[in-house]
């Protein structure tokens, strides 16, 4: 056997060996949402036992699935798009139109990310309070729609710096205002690069917890605040908090697994062109 | 069509002068190149001209209207980049009909105008194809053509021609110029090949430093440099600038004395030229000829046999190299002595120390 081979084996290996541990987690919730409590604090832990579905049966009697999931598809899905629409133009005018303080702008923006969320909570608070938007979905909306803009603005600016300047020249000899611009050559040419950051928003979107936690309740609550409701100080229910999350999780996994062509495309755009 | 008036347009970015205050009139249908080596400020003049960098002094007219505060579109000029900026996601079709699409032209017209300038440039059987299906002449023609169904008042091409190779280039060089005829539009074309130039314009604008050095016609530019800049950038093989001092200043001649001691009389007009003075001979190629006497001489170097004749280059010493056009046949070779004789003394021209051309006497 050659050198080379034996390194491929050990590095193959070694791959399997960090895959398998960082999914095993999600692995071992996905057994105990099937597990009665008992079942799922046995020891030593079971990997072979009845499944049951009561667990799911009891999430949904102390919670509305349904209604946290569709508040969950319209926070996600609806920052996302608003996200877009705002970032697309601040981007486009970033890449082609720099000013000297093009720079600053855009690590100002991202500095925002630099505090903890928990730093401006209770201002934040205050502000709903005042708009009457606590516990409301708009109010959670423009709170993850923020917290997203900045990454959006970043990656939207560097996909659309890989367009060439003369193409958008081009466009200006022939007419095209600055949102047929965006419109008809922007956002198509860097089509790959625009989904995988749309991805990345709905899915970060999906999965906040600090914000949807704090500023809503039976309402406005996501699916992050079913699995949140369901680490109690009653004491933890594994089985219950499992299958919780398991059904929380579940939609975006589902998601990211149809898209994952799309996002691994995108996010190496630049580098295969 | 159009008449492109600039005056004192300059354009700076930051405490970088990029253009410096050109006047410059393109007469309506006329065939104008602006020429200079990289970095000389001819392509921002072209992209002020289009309105895609905005003149920081100076007016820009079109047809006697200022247009300086007119967005690009709307000045009516169309322009053609070096990397042709074709869309990628759009087809032939698209990329041309394009312009005519954000107009809200209804799209039977659009198909109309676009079939007529594909058939112009044969391009009518690649309607369908994506810029990426395309050979790089094909694609040249595309980015001409979306320029033609626009019915511009004038054509701008931003060295069209450089990501060609040479046998498409002298090619395509030649389909512009049919083109300019049968469309008789007012073209400016910026290029650093002087080659192109020489055979293209109508009139040849020659910048550099931000400056016009000369505008003139080909033929005019090529005989009459205005200054050093211009006679060595004019001309292929260049011009041979041979450092040479004022010997004697008579009314209608001036003498010079050249290296190696032997001594040319000038019919210039000696205003401000003094003996002693040091100065510039300037000396086409085609005027040399190897001969058994002559005012220069020294030892052959290099031989490039081109076919039709051939090129000699004579070390007269100095570190200056002499070229010369022999014919094909000549025996000559290298390592000979040879001497180098004027075959006609009224084309020699003159430059004073500063580098200006010294007037020839009875012209300007």
């Amino acid at each position: 056997m050659s050198s080379g081979q034996t390194g491929m084996i050990v590095r193959t290996g070694l791959g399997w060996l960090v895959a398998t541990l960082m999914a095993f987690p999600v692995f071992w919730m996905a057994l105990a949402a099937f597990k009665t409590e008992l079942d799922a604090i046995h020891s030593p832990p079971l990997l072979f036992f009845r499944p049951t579905l009561e667990n799911f049966g009891e999430m949904q009697e102390r919670v509305d699935y349904l209604a946290h999931a569709t508040n969950s598809i319209a926070v996600a899905f609806g920052s996302t798009i608003i996200a877009i629409l705002v970032a697309a133009p601040a981007a486009y005018s970033m890449a082609f139109f720099p000013t000297r303080r093009t720079r600053g702008v855009l690590l100002w923006m991202l500095s925002t990310k630099f505090m903890p969320a928990v730093g401006v909570l209770v201002p934040i608070y205050l502000v709903l309070i005042w708009a009457g938007m606590l516990d409301t979905r708009t109010g959670l909306l423009i709170i993850t729609l923020l917290s997203n803009l900045p990454l959006v603005v970043w990656m939207l600016y560097s996909y659309f710096k890989e367009v060439p300047a003369e193409i958008l020249e081009a466009a200006r000899m022939d007419g095209a205002r600055p949102l047929q611009q965006l419109g008809f050559l922007l956002l198509p040419l860097a089509a790959p690069g625009v989904a995988s950051t749309a991805l990345l928003a709905v899915i970060l979107s999906w999965n906040e917890s600090f914000w949807c936690i704090n500023v809503t309740a039976v309402h406005a609550g996501t699916l992050a605040l079913v699995i949140a409701s369901f680490s109690n100080p009653e004491g933890f229910f594994w089985a219950k908090l499992s299958a919780a999350s398991l059904a929380s999780v579940a939609p975006i996994m589902i998601f990211g697994w149809l898209t994952q062509r799309q996002l691994v495309r995108g996010l190496t755009f630049g580098a295969v062109k | 069509m159009a008449v492109v008036e600039l005056k004192g347009v300059s354009k700076h970015y930051g405490p970088v002068e990029a253009v410096k205050g050109v006047d410059l009139t393109i007469a309506d249908r006329e065939f104008v190149v602006i020429v200079g080596p990289s970095g000389c400020g001819k392509s921002t003049l072209l992209r002020v001209i289009a309105g895609l960098e905005e003149a920081t002094a100076g007016d820009l007219a079109i047809d006697g209207r200022r247009v300086n505060d007119v967005s690009p579109d709307k000045r009516g000029l169309a322009m053609v980049f070096q990397s042709y900026a074709l869309y990628p996601h759009m087809t032939v079709a698209g990329n041309m009909g394009f312009a005519l699409r954000l107009a809200r032209v209804p799209r039977a017209e659009r198909a109309d105008r676009v079939l007529a300038a594909a058939r112009i440039l044969r391009l009518d059987h690649l309607l369908d194809r994506k810029p990426k299906e395309l050979s790089g002449g094909q694609r040249q023609r595309v980015a001409i053509g979306r320029s033609i169904v626009r019915d511009p008042k004038a054509f701008l091409f931003d060295e069209p021609l450089s990501n060609l190779d040479a046998g498409l280039r002298v090619q395509m060089r030649l389909e512009l110029v049919q083109l300019h005829r049968r469309l008789s539009a007012t073209t400016i074309y910026v290029t650093h090949d002087q080659v192109e130039a020489m055979t293209m314009a109508d009139r040849i604008v020659v910048m550099n430093g931000g400056v016009v050095e000369q505008a003139g016609t080909p033929l005019e530019i090529y005989a009459n440099p205005r200054n050093l800049f211009v006679a060595g950038f004019i001309g292929s093989p260049k011009m041979n600038l041979v450092a040479a001092t004022v010997s004697t200043v008579a009314e209608r001649e001036v003498g010079v004395m050249l290296p190696g001691g032997g001594t040319l009389g000038l019919a210039v007009k000696a205003n401000g030229l003094a003996p002693g003075a040091s100065a510039t001979v300037g000396l086409r190629p085609e005027l040399l000829s190897l001969a058994s006497d002559g005012p220069l001489g020294g030892e052959v170097t290099v031989l490039e046999h081109l076919g039709d004749e051939t090129l000699v280059y004579v070390d007269i010493g100095g570190g200056t190299l002499l070229t010369i056009k022999a014919p094909a046949d000549d025996p000559v070779r290298i390592g000979d002595r040879v001497k180098v004789a004027i075959t006609d003394r009224a084309k020699v021209r003159l430059f004073s120390a500063d580098g200006t051309a010294v007037a020839v006497d009875g012209r300007r």
